[in-house]
């Protein structure tokens, strides 16, 4: 097995982890946040304007953490440094 | 598959690269400037006749200051241009995906990592207007000067998350929409390109208003703070 095997089993390997967890726990974070800011514009409905504005903002920010498993699983698939040394060190 | 248009390079000469996301950059730029001159070009304040197209922009204008206004109420025309601009960019940029051709920008990491680094200058700039150099320079070591590193490593990874977030949620956008067009029929790429506008509008609204609660936590003094603590 050379190393160009290993590091491209390595990678998508790494990749689809990186993906599953990196979701797992911003989802569980989602859910919670969601399940919050509706109990609390079930209470409070006249506030509804200023819980659904507070809690987009607070999605986006345990969303970016998800967003940046992506970006990092796909510069492991698409754009990988280590691929593209090994690769430029045998074939060139 | 192209992972951003900075690939994607239409000009070239010696190290100077005209790639598609200045391309775009500039068309989403000429759109902007060139749609609000020929509006704001003939204005009417008075109420007896209004254009269509002045009635919408005050539309926009007005929905993006009563936002402003939730966050900071008081001084909040002094980050209108600054905000609603970057707002307005994004928004273009995210919308015009309908354009048969059109790649958005915001997809590569060069024109979000330029939008996050202006708002973290403009963070600074309106934190020393406000307050003055030596007072804004203060805020950095209280309430110890342990929380130096702190503050420090805050602003660098929060002006790093507003990049990568927006970065990340256009690209994946037009990626799943490439890699739905491989394996599915038309149907479904065109539900996630519509499902990309509404990301899309999101992610400016939330840059925005994230920009603004920066700027705001900045300007804001502790003096402030303590203020409306005690009222």
């Amino acid at each position: 097995m050379n190393s160009v095997t290993v590091i491209g089993i390595t990678s998508i390997v790494a990749a689809a982890l990186c993906m599953a967890l990196g979701s797992i726990a911003p989802a569980l974070g989602e859910a919670r946040a969601i399940v919050q800011a509706l109990s609390s514009i079930a209470q409070q409905p006249d506030e509804a304007g200023t819980i659904s504005r507070t809690l987009f903002i607070g999605l986006a920010m345990i969303e970016s953490i998800a967003i940046y498993c992506f970006v990092i699983a796909v510069i492991l698939l698409f754009a990988n440094p280590f691929w593209n040394y090994v690769s430029s060190k045998t074939g060139g | 598959m192209p992972l951003t248009p900075d690939h994607a390079v239409y000009w070239q000469w010696g190290f100077a690269h005209l790639n598609a996301t200045i391309l775009y950059t500039w068309a989403a730029m000429m759109l902007l400037t060139i749609g609000s001159w020929l509006i704001t070009r003939r204005l009417d304040s008075s109420d007896l006749y209004r254009s269509r197209w002045q009635n919408a922009l005050e539309v926009v204008v007005q929905a993006i200051r009563a936002q402003i206004r939730e966050i900071c109420p008081e001084r909040s025309d002094v980050y209108l241009p600054f905000v609603g601009t970057i707002f307005l960019f994004i928004t273009i940029c995210s919308l015009l995906e309908v354009v048969p051709g059109w790649r958005a920008p915001t997809g590569s990491l060069s024109t979000t990592a330029a939008l996050a680094i202006c708002v973290g200058v403009a963070v600074h700039v309106f934190g020393v207007r406000e307050r003055g150099v030596a007072e804004y320079l203060r805020h950095y070591v209280r309430p110890t000067y342990i929380m130096l590193p702190f503050h420090l490593l805050t602003e660098t990874s929060r002006t790093l998350a507003l990049a990568v977030r927006l970065f990340g949620n256009i690209m994946s956008g037009s990626m799943i929409v490439g890699v739905l067009l491989a394996i599915a029929p038309l149907a479904f790429p065109l539900a996630m390109q519509a499902f990309g506008l509404l990301t899309g509008l999101i992610q400016a609204y939330i840059f925005s208003i994230l920009a603004t609660v920066y700027i705001a936590a900045a300007v804001q003094s502790q003096r402030d703070r303590e203020g409306a603590k005690y009222e």
